[in-house]
C-alpha cells in the first residue's frame, strides 16, 4: 500500500513536472541569452489551445504538439522582434505577449468551437503515445510511475540536449557570452541580435511544447482555467535552478512533487490544505533568492537592452 | 622599440571624419602607421582618439574618409572585417565573459570544433602554444573574475593574436596596471613588434609614449595635430601639442599653513565586495588649512576608502574620527551632518540625479531642511531662489537651475556638484577624481575651487590616480598601496620616481 | 525642463500612435476573422455612451483598474516594476470582505477603518517585496510574480475557512450594508426611490447600476499621488532613489527604507483597489481559479497613461469602457469578445517599442 502510494506519488509528479520542465528550458535559453521572457504564460497557453486543436483536427496529438512548437515560436518571434530589433522593455513586451496568447487563443477557439471556450477532447487513441504501455503489469510499482505518455521522456531528453547545447556546443558557448557580455561577443564578431533571436525563438517554441504536454497528454482538451499561472511555476523553476537547464529541471521535479503531494493528500484524510501546498512552489523560490543573496546567478546582461553603435 | 620598417606601410587612414548627430568628433583625421612600429595616439579625454581607432576596428562607420590595410581599401563596417585584416583590439574596458575561463574567453568567436561541439582540449593547447610564443604567461584554466587585471589584460592581448592579429590596438592600457605591470607590458609590446606586430597605443601619459613609442599622432577636440617622431620631440612639446598652449604643470598657490587635526583615520580595515581586504590597517590625517592628496594606481583600496568615509561601506575594524567625534558606521547622513562633504569620483553614477534639474540637485542633501521644504512639504519657491544664486556664483551654464542635470558638459556636471557640495560649508572636503574626464579649462577651476577651501582653514583630502594632479595640487602626499599608506611626503619638490615606486609597493617598509 | 521636446517626441503622442495601432490592428484581426470592423466599433461605442446606465458601467468597470494603474505608475515613477498589483489587489479585497462582515460599525466609521485596513495590508504585501530588494536585492519583478500566487492561494484558503465561507458558495459573506459603497443601494429599491427615478430618468438609469463611490476614490487616489510625487520631501526622495540609486545614497538619503516605502504605497494603492471593488461592487471574495488580471490591467493603465496620475485615470476609463463595451460584441454581432485583450496586448506591445514608431516616423520623413 505504501508502495502504491509512493508510486502513485512519483508519477503525478512526472506527469506534472513535464509541462513546466518544457516551458522552463524556454526559459533558461532566453535569459542565458540575455532576454527576459515573463510572456512563457501566456505562450503556454497559446500551446496549450493550438495543440488540443490541431491535434483535434488532425487526428494526431503528435501533429497538435508540434503545431503547438511552431506557433509558440511564432509568439517568441514577436517578443524578439520588439526587445531586440526595437529595444523594448522586456518585461513589458512580455506583459504584452501575457495578453495576446490567451487572447488569441480563446480568440481562435471561438471561431473553431463553435464559440466555445474549450476545444472537443481528443478521444483516447489520437492522444500522444504511451510507448512503455503493457512493458510492466497494469497497475504495479513501476507501471505507475514509468507508464507515461512520450511528452515526459522527451522532456528529459530535451533537458540534456539544452545541457549540452548550452555547455558543451559552439552555440551554446556563444548564448552564454552573449547573455554575460554582448559587447565583447560583439566585437569578437559574433552577431549578437542573431543568436538572441535564436534563442527567443526556442524559448517561445518551448513553451509552446509546455502548453501541448498539458493539453493533449496530462488532459485532453484546452480549457480556459488549464495553464492559469504554470508559466509562472517554470519561471519560477528557471530562477530556483540558477538559469540551468538541469537546475531547472530538477526545480520543476520539486515543483510536480508539490502538485502530486496536493492531489494525494485528500486520500490520506491528513488535514493540510491544498491552497497552503500551492503555495509552496513559489514561497521555496522566494526564500531560494533571499538564501543566494548577492551571489550573481543570473547571466550579467539579462534583461538589459543591447544596441550595436 | 626601433623594431620597424619604414617602407611598409601597414594602416593607413585617410581623411576619417566621423559625426554624432552634431557632435563632430572626428575631422579629417589621416593616421599612417608602418609595421613593426609603436605608434602612441595622444589627446585629451573627448578629443576623439577612441573614436578614431574605433572606425578602425569596424565598431563605427566613419561618415567619411577610407581605411587602407596593406594597402588595400577596406570597407570596415564590422569587427568580423577588422578581424579578417589582421586587426586585434584591447578595449580600455576589458571586453572578457568574467564567468567564463581564460581559454573560452580566447577562443570566443573563433571556437575549435568538431560539427559544432566545442574541442575545448585543442583550444587549449593552442593557447598555450600562442602564450609561450609571445611570453604572455596565464594559467588557461583559471576563471575571469579570479584573476588579477594584469592577467587580464594578457588574455585580452591573446585573445587579439589568437585571431592571428598582425595590428594590435591598445586602448589606454596602462590605466589600471601598477606600475611594475607597466615595465611587464612594455617589454611585451618590445617582444611583438620584434616578431613583426605593430602597436597603436592610446594613452594621455606623456612618459609611456616617450618609453615605448616610435610616432606619436597627436588629436585635438577631433583634429589631428601633428605626427612626430618620438625621438625627435620633448615631453613639453607634446603637452603642448595635446592642449593647444603651453601649459604649465604647476598649480598656483601659497603655502599652507595647517593646524588642528580633521580627520584621523587609524588602523582601517575594510573589505571589498568580493570579501577580500581593500584596506588592511590604513592610518591618516587631514588637518585644517591643509591638502592631503593619495596617490595610488586604481584597485588599491581607494575606492573603498571613498565609501568608508561617505558612509556607505562597513569597516571592519579601526577607527574614522572628523572633529573628534567617532564616524564610522555612520549613516551618509550623519557623516554629512557632521560637516563632511565629498565630490564623489563617479559624478554621473553617485554625484548626480541625472533625471533631475540642477535646482534639485543642489538640494539633494537638504531637501528636508528649511527653507527648502517645511513639514514635508517642499518650497520651490526657495529652492529655485538657492539655486539660481548658486549656479550665478559658480558660473554653470548655461545659466539655468531648471536644466536638466544630465544634459549639462561635464565640466558643468562637476560645477553643480561642487556648488552643492562647497555651500555646505565642510570642515572636511573629500575630492575623488574630480577632474576625470574634464578638459583643461575645467580641471584648472576645479583645482582652484580646492585650494581656495584650503585657504579658507577647511580640511581638504584629494584621491585621484593622476600622479601630477596629487603632486600640485596637494601640500602632504600619502601613497596608497594595496590598502595601506606606505609611505608619506611633502609635495613641495616631490620626486615622481620615488612616489612611483612606493606605488608599486617598493617603497614599504 | 528647458530642454525643448519636440510634441512628436513626446509619450503622449507615442501612446497616442500605439493606440491607434492597436485599433487598427484589431480592425484588421476583425476583417480577417469575417467581422465588419465598423458595425465591431459602433458597437462598442453605443454600448459605452448610448444610455446613462452604460456610462455608469464603464466608471465601475474602470474603477479598481484606475487604482491598480495608478499602484504600477507609482512604483514605475520610484524606480520600480511592480507586478504585483495583481496580489496586492487580493489582499486589499480578501481584508475588506473579512473587515466589511465581521466587524460591525455605524457607515461613517466603518468605510474609513475598511479603507484603511485594506490599504494596509496591501501595503504589508507590497512591502515585502520591498524589503527583499532593499536587504537582500531581490528583483522585484520575480518578487512580486511570485507573491502573486501566495496570494491567489491564500485568498482561497481563507475564503474557503468554515468559518468564513458563505454556506453554498465559493465566496465570503456579503460585507455589511454599514461598509457598502453602492450609491443609495436601499433607497433605491424603496417605494419612496422607484418614485424618484420615474421623475429623474438619467439619474434613474444611472441607479439601475451598482453605481457606487469608488471611481471618487480614485480620483482622489490620483490626486493624492499627484501632490506625494510632484510637492513633498517623501516624493522628492523617493523620485531621487528611483532615478539614481547611488547618488540618492551617496546624498544621505536613506535607500533602503525609500524602497520599501515606495512598495509599501503602490501597494496600499493596490489594497485600495480591491477594497473599493468588494465594498462598491462584488460586496465579497471569492475563491480564484487563476487571477482576475487586475494587476495586469493595471500595468496597461499605467504604460497607456504614462504613468502620469491624470493619465492613468483616462487610461482606465478607456480600459474600463473597452472592457464594458467590447462585452457586447458577442451578443451583438457574434465577434469574440478576447478582441478586446488582443487590442489591449497590441497597445502595450507598441507601447513598449518606441523606437518602432520613432523609426516609422523617420521613413515617413525620407519617403517625402
Amino acid at each position: 500500500m505504501i508502495l502504491q502510494s509512493i508510486a502513485f506519488i512519483l508519477g503525478t509528479t512526472l506527469m506534472y513536472a513535464t509541462p513546466l520542465i518544457y516551458t522552463s528550458l524556454g526559459g533558461t535559453i532566453s535569459e542565458n541569452s540575455g532576454v527576459v521572457n515573463i510572456g512563457l504564460e501566456g505562450i503556454m497557453f497559446m500551446g496549450a489551445f493550438i495543440g488540443a486543436a490541431v491535434g483535434f483536427y488532425t487526428h494526431s496529438g503528435w501533429i497538435g504538439f508540434l503545431a503547438a512548437g511552431v506557433v509558440g515560436g511564432l509568439f517568441g518571434l514577436l517578443h524578439a522582434v520588439a526587445c531586440i530589433t526595437f529595444t523594448a522593455d522586456q518585461v513589458v513586451s512580455g506583459i504584452a505577449i501575457n495578453f495576446l496568447g490567451p487572447g488569441f487563443a480563446l480568440l481562435l477557439c471561438r471561431l473553431t468551437f463553435d464559440g466555445a471556450a474549450m476545444t472537443v477532447p481528443l478521444p483516447l487513441d489520437e492522444k500522444i503515445s504511451r510507448p512503455l504501455n503493457g512493458l510492466f503489469e497494469q497497475n504495479s510499482f513501476f507501471d505507475m510511475i514509468f507508464n507515461r505518455y512520450s511528452t515526459v521522456y522527451l522532456a528529459f531528453i530535451l533537458v540534456f540536449l539544452m545541457w549540452f547545447l548550452l555547455y558543451k556546443t559552439r552555440l551554446g558557448l556563444r548564448i552564454r557570452a552573449v547573455g554575460e557580455h554582448p559587447e565583447a561577443a560583439a566585437t569578437l564578431g559574433i552577431n549578437v541580435y542573431k543568436i538572441r533571436y535564436f534563442s527567443v525563438i526556442m524559448s517561445g517554441v518551448l513553451s509552446g511544447f509546455g502548453g501541448a504536454a498539458m493539453s493533449i497528454a496530462i488532459v485532453s482538451q484546452f480549457r480556459v482555467t488549464l495553464i492559469s499561472g504554470q508559466g509562472f511555476i517554470a519561471l519560477a523553476a528557471m530562477i530556483f535552478g540558477r538559469w540551468k537547464p538541469q537546475g531547472a529541471m530538477w526545480a520543476c521535479l520539486l515543483f510536480g512533487l508539490a502538485n502530486g503531494i496536493v492531489i494525494f493528500m485528500p486520500r490520506t484524510g491528513l488535514d493540510i490544505s491544498s491552497q497552503l501546498l500551492s503555495m509552496l512552489p513559489y514561497v521555496l523560490t522566494l526564500i531560494l533568492l533571499v538564501v543566494f543573496v548577492g551571489k550573481a546567478i543570473a547571466p550579467s546582461a539579462d534583461g538589459e537592452i543591447y544596441e550595436k553603435h | 622599440m626601433n623594431n620597424y620598417d619604414s617602407n611598409q606601410i601597414v594602416v593607413d587612414m585617410k581623411g576619417i571624419t566621423q559625426k554624432f548627430g552634431t557632435l563632430v568628433a572626428n575631422d579629417n583625421v589621416d593616421l599612417t602607421v608602418h609595421r613593426g612600429e609603436v605608434h602612441a595616439l595622444l589627446g585629451e579625454n573627448g578629443a576623439g582618439k577612441t573614436t578614431l581607432v574605433n572606425s578602425l576596428y569596424g565598431l563605427y562607420h566613419p561618415t567619411s574618409g577610407e581605411i587602407f590595410i596593406n594597402g588595400e581599401k577596406v570597407i570596415m563596417d564590422d569587427p568580423n572585417v577588422a578581424i579578417q585584416h589582421g586587426i586585434g583590439m584591447v578595449h580600455q574596458h576589458f571586453m572578457l565573459v568574467k564567468p567564463f575561463t581564460v581559454v573560452e574567453n580566447i577562443i570566443l568567436g573563433l571556437e575549435t570544433h568538431k560539427h559544432g561541439v566545442l574541442d575545448m582540449k585543442k583550444a587549449k593547447d593552442q593557447v598555450i602554444a600562442l602564450s609561450e610564443r609571445y611570453g604572455l604567461t596565464i594559467d588557461p584554466d583559471a576563471c575571469i573574475q579570479d584573476i588579477t587585471v594584469g592577467m587580464q589584460q594578457r588574455v585580452e592581448i591573446l585573445k587579439a593574436l589568437y585571431r592571428g592579429a598582425d595590428i594590435l590596438i591598445l586602448d589606454e592600457p596602462t590605466a589600471v596596471l601598477t606600475p611594475q605591470e607597466i615595465l611587464d607590458l612594455i617589454q611585451i609590446i618590445d617582444n611583438l613588434t620584434k616578431q613583426g606586430k605593430t602597436i597603436i597605443i592610446i594613452t594621455h601619459k606623456l612618459k609611456e609614449i616617450t618609453d615605448v613609442a616610435d610616432f606619436c599622432t597627436i588629436i585635438r577636440r577631433g583634429k589631428k595635430i601633428d605626427t612626430v617622431r618620438v625621438a625627435d620631440v620633448s615631453e613639453a612639446d607634446l603637452a603642448s601639442k595635446m592642449v593647444g598652449r603651453e601649459v604649465s604643470f604647476k598649480v598656483e598657490k601659497s603655502k599652507a599653513a595647517p593646524s588642528d587635526i580633521v580627520l584621523e583615520i587609524k588602523d582601517l580595515h575594510v573589505k571589498d565586495n568580493r570579501d577580500i581586504p581593500a584596506l588592511r590597517g590604513l592610518k591618516l590625517t587631514v588637518r585644517k588649512g591643509e591638502i592631503l592628496g593619495i596617490a595610488g594606481v586604481d584597485g588599491n583600496g581607494q575606492n573603498e576608502l571613498e565609501e568608508v568615509l561617505i558612509g556607505v561601506r562597513k569597516a571592519e575594524s579601526g577607527s574614522m574620527t572628523v572633529n573628534g567625534t567617532d564616524l564610522l558606521g555612520k549613516s551618509p547622513r550623519e557623516i554629512l551632518d557632521h560637516k563632511v562633504s565629498t565630490i564623489p569620483q563617479d559624478r554621473q553614477k553617485r554625484g548626480l540625479v541625472m533625471d533631475y534639474s540642477v535646482a534639485e540637485n543642489i538640494i539633494l542633501e537638504n531637501y528636508k531642511k528649511e527653507p527648502f521644504s517645511k513639514k514635508g512639504w517642499l518650497n520651490f519657491e526657495a529652492i529655485r531662489n538657492y539655486a539660481r544664486k548658486l549656479v550665478t556664483e559658480f558660473d554653470i551654464r548655461p545659466n539655468d537651475e531648471d536644466y536638466r542635470a544630465g544634459s549639462l558638459s561635464g565640466g558643468n556636471q562637476q560645477k553643480v556638484i561642487i556648488a552643492r557640495e562647497i555651500s555646505n560649508n565642510p570642515d572636511l572636503l573629500i575630492a575623488v577624481q574630480p577632474t576625470r574626464g574634464l578638459d583643461v579649462g575645467a580641471i584648472e577651476y576645479v583645482h582652484k575651487a580646492l585650494i581656495a577651501q584650503r585657504d579658507k582653514g577647511k580640511a581638504v583630502l584629494l584621491i585621484s590616480f593622476e600622479l601630477d594632479e596629487v603632486i600640485n595640487v596637494s601640500d602632504r602626499i600619502g601613497v596608497i598601496y594595496e590598502g595601506q599608506i606606505v609611505g608619506e611626503l611633502k609635495a613641495e619638490g616631490a620626486d615622481e620616481n620615488e612616489i612611483g615606486l612606493m606605488m608599486a609597493g617598493g617603497g614599504k617598509k | 525642463m528647458s530642454e525643448k521636446k519636440k510634441l512628436t517626441d513626446s509619450p503622449v503622442w507615442i501612446t497616442m500612435i500605439s493606440i491607434s495601432f492597436g485599433l487598427i490592428f484589431g480592425a484588421i484581426i476583425l476583417l480577417i476573422i469575417g467581422y465588419n470592423p465598423l458595425t465591431a466599433f459602433t458597437v462598442i461605442l453605443k454600448g459605452i455612451f448610448s444610455k446613462p446606465k452604460y456610462i455608469s458601467w464603464t466608471v465601475i468597470y474602470a474603477t479598481p483598474i484606475i487604482l491598480t494603474g495608478l499602484s504600477v505608475a507609482f512604483a514605475f515613477k520610484t524606480g520600480l516594476f511592480n507586478i504585483g498589483a495583481e496580489g496586492q489587489y487580493i489582499v486589499g479585497a480578501i481584508t475588506a470582505a473579512l473587515a466589511g462582515y465581521f466587524i460591525s460599525l455605524p457607515p461613517i466609521l466603518h468605510i474609513p477603518l475598511v479603507l484603511i485596513l485594506s490599504i494596509g495590508a496591501g501595503a504589508f504585501w507590497g512591502s515585502i517585496s520591498g524589503y527583499l530588494k532593499a536587504k537582500y536585492e531581490v528583483n522585484e519583478v520575480i518578487s512580486t510574480i511570485m507573491l502573486n500566487w501566495v496570494a491567489l492561494y491564500l485568498n482561497n484558503f481563507i475564503v474557503l475557512h468554515d468559518k468564513v465561507k458563505r454556506e453554498g458558495s465559493e465566496a465570503t459573506n456579503k460585507v455589511l450594508d454599514s461598509a457598502q459603497l453602492i450609491f443609495a443601494n436601499t433607497w433605491k429599491t424603496s417605494e419612496a426611490g422607484i418614485s424618484w427615478r420615474k421623475v429623474h430618468p438619467f439619474f434613474g438609469d444611472i441607479l439601475r447600476t451598482p453605481a457606487n463611490g469608488g471611481f471618487l476614490i480614485a480620483v482622489g487616489a490620483a490626486i493624492v499621488v499627484l501632490i506625494i510625487l510632484n510637492k513633498t520631501t517623501l516624493g522628492y526622495s523617493l523620485k531621487a532613489v528611483g532615478i539614481n540609486r547611488e547618488a540618492a545614497e551617496f546624498g544621505g538619503i536613506n535607500v533602503p527604507s525609500n524602497i520599501v516605502s515606495a512598495m509599501a504605497i503602490s501597494g496600499g494603492l493596490a489594497g485600495l483597489a480591491g477594497a473599493v471593488q468588494v465594498l462598491g461592487f462584488t460586496r465579497e471574495a471569492s475563491a480564484l481559479a487563476a487571477s482576475e488580471g487586475y494587476g495586469f490591467e493595471g500595468i496597461t493603465v499605467a504604460l497607456i497613461g504614462a504613468n502620469n496620475p491624470i493619465g492613468c485615470v483616462l487610461a482606465g476609463l478607456l480600459y474600463g469602457a473597452m472592457k464594458y463595451g467590447g462585452s457586447k460584441i458577442q451578443p451583438a454581432i457574434g465577434a469574440p469578445y478576447e478582441i478586446i485583450s488582443i487590442i489591449m496586448g497590441m497597445i502595450v506591445l507598441f507601447i513598449s517599442m518606441p523606437k518602432l514608431i520613432k523609426t516609422l516616423k523617420l521613413k515617413k520623413k525620407e519617403d517625402k
